[in-house]
């Protein structure tokens, strides 16, 4: 599956080959063209896994200042064509600019939220619609939309993740209501270690979502460390956990319910520790993985293209309108809100 | 098909907000060294020596087969430890559970040096491991032990009314420490020696630069 988005050509089929032609680049898979796309069109290369570039591509994309990012075919992050012209310095100094300067942070802070209070509300619709609405599920919902009202007039970025602190632990609360199966309760998000299969699974699941976030971020240049909502800590990707924030409860949370839901996991799945603390065990893991990597190929509607877009892709799309916003070229950060 | 290595990322020092749970092992470094954990905590530094890369290997190797090892005694490995109330998270290397009561031990390469206070750092970490069986458990431990990988020997640590306070003193130290902008100044004394961020570290170089200056005065 490849596709254009912002005019970076992202390519996750395995043995493709990519091929300078004159001024076009040519995809072919086992001695049959693809297509072929005017280097014109295109801004960068994102590569998954195993495809191949031929070395006289990669020196026409480092002299045209073409940004190439591979991938693995999970999609972590694992380096980036660096040409002579590295147009990276002026995208860094935007984002460290706006990370000093108290509005523009307080704005992204703003926008992550709003991404995470929608999706999180859909979550929660959703299931009143399925289900009927419980005490839990109407608190949680009505928290939230009182966070989204508050959320414009918010002040300070402490006020901000006040409002997204009370929505997440109303939207907790509710969550146990969420799950059909029996099997599994959930009593409420702990982590560090997690201490029931739910809370296991959940934690697993954020860290896969984390390394695409990371992944995204660093294919367009940002700094994955220098995040707005969350505060820098060495080592830790704040900016990721940022961007993750609009994905949480959209792609992780429906994601974990399904697995429970439609009982693809079950109990044996997961160990306990004397103690209390629970993990995935490796089959488990290895059902988690895979339904992840499918709802990674899955395609959607994204709000700004007409044309529908890979799951997968909606990180490296927010990660590419945040470094134009950043770099003054888009006026707004629009957050992912799926439907 | 899928490399489950490659969907966790890199070993990281735990992300050491105030509000954060302290990593155990951040324990022991601090007490051998405020800022060696500063060091590592703070700048995310982590360089591995001859010394380290041993311990690392001492803790792969914990060598003893999970589960009942002889009547009475079950042993569980690398086992995820925490405390709500101290704000802690980590792994014990062994806990024994001997008749149903927790027995934490925990394996040292042995012989860092000055031997006095690597005792004491790994006292300290022991003892947190305690506090937090007790809170997961509901039952008192007052008994744990270190192992030396070196002299495969076992030496048993109460866990006394003093070390139980030192350990409660070190983990509000740790919390201080984070909330800080700046780094401990160093140590510069015969625990440099056997440290693997002394290159980082550069413990001689503030005194050095003060010579330096007053020499350009002068």
């Amino acid at each position: 599956m490849n596709s254009e988005v912002l005019n970076t050509l992202y390519i996750q089929t395995q043995g493709v080959y990519l091929r300078l032609e004159g001024d076009t680049l040519r995809i072919e898979h086992e001695d049959v063209t693809l297509r072929n796309v005017p280097l014109h069109h295109l801004g960068g290369l994102a590569l998954f896994g195993n495809v191949l570039v031929s070395p006289y591509l990669l020196h026409r994309c480092a002299q045209d200042g073409l940004e190439v990012a591979w991938f693995s075919e999970s999609g972590r992050f694992q380096g980036r064509l660096a040409g002579p012209v590295a147009g990276n310095v002026l995208l860094r100094q935007a984002q460290y600019r706006a990370l000093d300067n108290p509005s523009s942070s307080l704005y992204l802070a703003q926008r992550f939220v709003e991404g995470k209070l929608k999706n999180a509300r859909l979550v929660l619709q959703r299931a009143v619609r399925e289900r009927g609405e419980t005490e839990a599920l109407a608190l949680a919902l009505y928290e939230h939309e009182a966070a989204l009202r508050q959320l414009p007039q918010a002040r300070s970025l402490d006020e901000v993740r006040g409002l997204e602190g009370n929505a997440a632990s109303a939207y907790f609360a509710a969550f146990g209501d969420l799950l059909l199966s029996g099997e599994f309760r959930f009593d409420g998000r702990n982590k560090r270690p997690p201490r029931d299969p739910v809370n296991a699974l959940l934690s697993f699941v954020y860290a896969l979502l984390t390394t695409q976030c990371t992944a995204a971020l660093e294919g367009v240049g940002l700094d994955p460390q220098a995040g707005f909502l969350h505060a820098l800590r060495p080592g830790r990707h704040a900016l990721a956990l940022d961007l993750m924030e609009e994905f949480r409860a959209w792609w992780a949370d429906r994601l974990t319910l399904s697995l429970l839901n439609r009982k693809q996991l079950t109990l044996e799945h997961f160990e306990t520790r004397p103690g209390g603390a629970v993990l995935l065990n490796e089959e488990g893991r290895k059902v988690v993985i895979v339904a992840f990597q499918t709802r990674r190929l899955e395609t959607v509607q994204h709000p700004l293209f007409k044309e529908p877009v890979p799951v997968g892709l909606l990180p490296h799309i927010q990660a590419r309108l945040l470094a134009r916003y950043l770099r003054g070229d888009l006026p707004q950060y629009l957050p992912f809100v799926g439907r | 098909m899928y490399e489950l290595d490659d969907v966790f990322p890199e070993i990281i020092p735990a992300p050491s907000l105030p509000q954060e749970p302290l990593p155990l092992s951040a324990l022991a470094q601090y007490t051998y060294c405020p800022r060696r954990a500063a060091l590592i905590l703070l700048e995310g530094e982590w360089e591995d020596n001859e010394f380290t890369l041993r311990g690392t290997r001492a803790h792969e190797n914990v060598d003893i087969p999970q589960g009942l090892l002889r009547e009475g005694v079950w042993v569980e490995r690398s086992l995820p430890l925490w405390s709500e109330r101290l704000g802690l998270t980590g792994r014990a290397d062994v806990v024994e559970f001997v008749e149903g009561v927790p027995y934490p031990v925990e394996y040292k390469v042995g012989r860092r040096w000055p031997r006095e206070l690597a005792r004491k750092a790994a006292e300290v970490q022991l003892c947190a491991q305690a506090l937090c069986l007790e809170e997961m458990f509901g039952q008192s431990v007052m008994e744990g032990a270190l192992f030396s990988k070196s002299s495969q020997r076992r030496r048993v640590v109460q866990f006394t009314p003093e070390l139980r306070a030192t350990t409660l003193a070190t983990i509000s130290a740790l919390r201080k420490l984070l909330q800080q902008e700046h780094l401990p100044p160093p140590a510069a004394d015969e625990r440099c020696k056997h440290c693997s961020l002394l290159g980082v570290c550069m413990p001689e170089v503030p005194q050095a630069l003060q010579a330096w200056q007053a020499r350009q005065t002068s």
